[in-house]
């Protein structure tokens, strides 16, 4: 096809011309998914139960949340080139869940820190059910974010997915509009750039591991900007490239149209 | 929707078609090479692998008693023989356990150099020779805000660096570790990746080197020195940060100047030579205020010079310790 036909985006009807099978497979393959991002939560709540983690537990679960959130978020912006390249459409379908779940291994993270971290090292003068403990964990949580850059980037990345996992869902989307919505949810490559240096600054000399998000990271977001280019269109998979190929759609588009068509209205 | 096209491009403007296509195959080859690279990375650490304990050791003999050590509750062998900063073994706290097993500590030799009158290769046999072994149960402050309680067997270093009869001239003594890149997989990673400069130093002035609280270690909880703790000996300072008590030594040196240690060359702002536990001087990316002992949940204040004051504080009278780090 050549770059400036205009291909036209599945209708309705096409949409429902989709056999219910597709669709019931399609569900299956959700919930397998869903399953699958649980594993690494129940994983470490089992070894760290069961003294399978090493002699310093706490450090562990604290480090192991905050490398699935990565994970996590590599993944949900694999879909877009994954889409792109494949024009396997409806894997879009999963991206919103996907996304919510760095935010929930984020949110643990965030919780294993101030736990651990923080609430650990209080004094407790008047003991740990206290008005003190409240005030004195803000304080030492607040100050740790003001003063150790790395601190101060992590808590920033969690900040950022804040707004998107409120904006999550379809009716939000909606209320948005497409476009802002899309603008917003951009927020996602400010989160993963952030999580990598994070990552970065924390370890002490190795920076094989950080060094190596780097590299997804920046593949993913690289993509991003030589697709935007038009550069691997013509290589996408000919025939169902449908959305791709249309030069009339925003150049980073993330799907956002197709996100509330496929949007299932009672969705956690 | 109708797009227009501009209809004046010059042929000579259009890349050629082949070239594009080679472009294209090698952005998709050199995009898959690196993320086949960063996923082998991330796969290989997916899941923590479990460290194994050392298995015991021969047991030393006649090991005294010391005025030195704390009734503090002791960390487990296991805590000791699987939580380890060893980075010739890896840079993950588990890697030591894990890859230091077949590592040679027989026959062992350390060469004595530099300002003394006693240089020589000495067997560790000889170095042991007539040393009474002593049992020093220390706090151990790891700069990374971590500490245990470690059963050490030793003797002091002052013994061993008399019989070296230093001259006038030796003001620090500088110390070395084995580095065999054959045995130890951790010293193949590149600088580039945030690898140390091997082999691995460190140094002590004179005085810090004999005060009678530094040890020569060669044992632990009783036992041969298992190998991720740094085996066959190793230096012991509980009032530093754990990484100035140098494993596996090879090589002592006495020197004229100042050594320079393995972690100030890797970030002076970070690492100073001194590196004495002190609750006051944070490290830049984090609090030295309080510490995490291994199994406990609250974190602990961490003590100036370790709870070692009485005996050490008056070596760094009129010292300005935040910047003698």
């Amino acid at each position: 096809m050549a770059r400036g036909a205009v291909a036209a985006r599945p209708s309705e009807s096409e949409w429902r011309s989709v056999p219910r099978k597709v669709i019931r497979g399609g569900r299956l393959l959700k919930a397998a998914i869903f399953l699958a991002s649980l594993i690494p939560a129940a994983w470490l709540l089992w070894a760290a139960l069961t003294g399978h983690l090493s002699a310093n537990p706490l450090s562990d679960v604290t480090n192991e949340t905050g490398i699935w959130t990565l994970r996590f978020l590599c993944i949900t912006l694999s879909v877009t080139p994954l889409r792109r390249l494949t024009g396997w459409n409806g894997v879009i379908r999963f991206r919103r869940m996907i996304g919510l779940f760095a935010f929930f291994y984020g949110t643990l993270h965030l919780l294993t820190y101030v736990i651990l971290d923080r609430f650990a090292g209080l004094d407790f003068p008047n003991g740990i059910v206290a008005w003190r403990t409240v005030r004195d964990l803000t304080i030492s949580v607040g100050k740790d974010v003001y003063e150790r850059p790395f601190i101060t980037l992590g808590f920033a990345a969690f900040m950022s997915m804040v707004p998107l996992a409120a904006t999550s869902t379809a009716g939000m989307l909606r209320r948005l509009g497409g476009r802002n919505w899309q603008l917003l949810h951009r927020l996602v490559y400010v989160t993963a750039i952030a999580g990598v240096i994070h990552y970065w600054w924390g370890v002490k000399a190795d920076v094989q591991r950080p060094l190596a998000y780097a590299v997804v990271v920046g593949l993913l977001l690289a993509f991003r900007m030589v697709w935007a280019r038009g550069y691997f269109r013509a290589a996408a998979p000919k025939g169902r490239r449908v959305a791709a190929s249309n030069p009339d759609r925003q150049p980073w588009g993330s799907g956002a149209v197709e996100a509330v068509k496929n949007a299932e209205p009672r969705e956690p | 929707m109708l797009i227009k096209r501009p209809a004046d491009i010059r042929s000579s403007e259009i890349t050629d078609k082949k070239l594009y296509l080679n472009r294209r195959d090698f952005v998709r080859t050199a995009a898959g090479t690196a993320v086949a690279a960063a996923t082998g990375v991330l796969g290989a650490e997916a899941f923590l692998r479990a460290a194994e304990p050392a298995v015991h050791g021969r047991k030393l003999a006649n090991v005294q008693k010391s005025p030195f050590s704390t009734t503090e509750k002791l960390n487990t062998w296991e805590e000791i023989t699987t939580y380890n900063n060893y980075y010739e073994f890896g840079t993950d706290k588990e890697s030591p356990s894990m890859l230091s097993r077949n590592f040679k500590t027989e026959p062992w030799t350390v060469a004595v150099d530099g300002e003394c009158n006693k240089k020589a290769v000495y067997h560790l046999e000889d170095v042991l020779k007539g040393q009474v072994l002593e049992d020093r149960i220390y706090r151990h402050r790891c700069v990374e805000a971590w500490s245990m309680v470690i059963p050490w067997v030793g003797f002091p270093l002052a013994n061993f660096i008399k019989r070296c009869e230093p001259t006038s001239n030796a003001k620090f003594v500088e110390f070395t570790t084995m580095y065999d890149p054959a045995q130890m997989p951790g010293t193949r990673l590149p600088p580039a990746f945030g690898g140390l400069h091997w082999p691995y130093v460190e140094g002590l002035r004179m005085d810090e080197a004999m005060n009678s609280l530094a040890i020569l270690g060669v044992g632990l909880y009783g036992e041969v020195l298992p190998n991720q703790d740094g085996a066959p000996f190793r230096l012991v300072v509980p009032w530093k940060y754990g990484f100035k008590s140098i494993k596996s030594i090879v090589k002592i040196r006495f020197v004229m100047k100042q050594p320079l240690n393995t972690w100030q060359d890797q970030a002076a702002n970070e690492y100073g030579f001194y590196s004495n536990v002190n609750p006051d001087v944070n490290h830049p990316r984090w609090s030295q205020a309080t510490e995490r002992r291994i199994g406990e949940f609250f974190k602990r204040k961490t003590l100036m010079f370790n709870g070692y004051g009485a005996q050490v504080a008056s070596m760094y009278a009129g010292m300005d310790l935040k910047k003698n780090y």
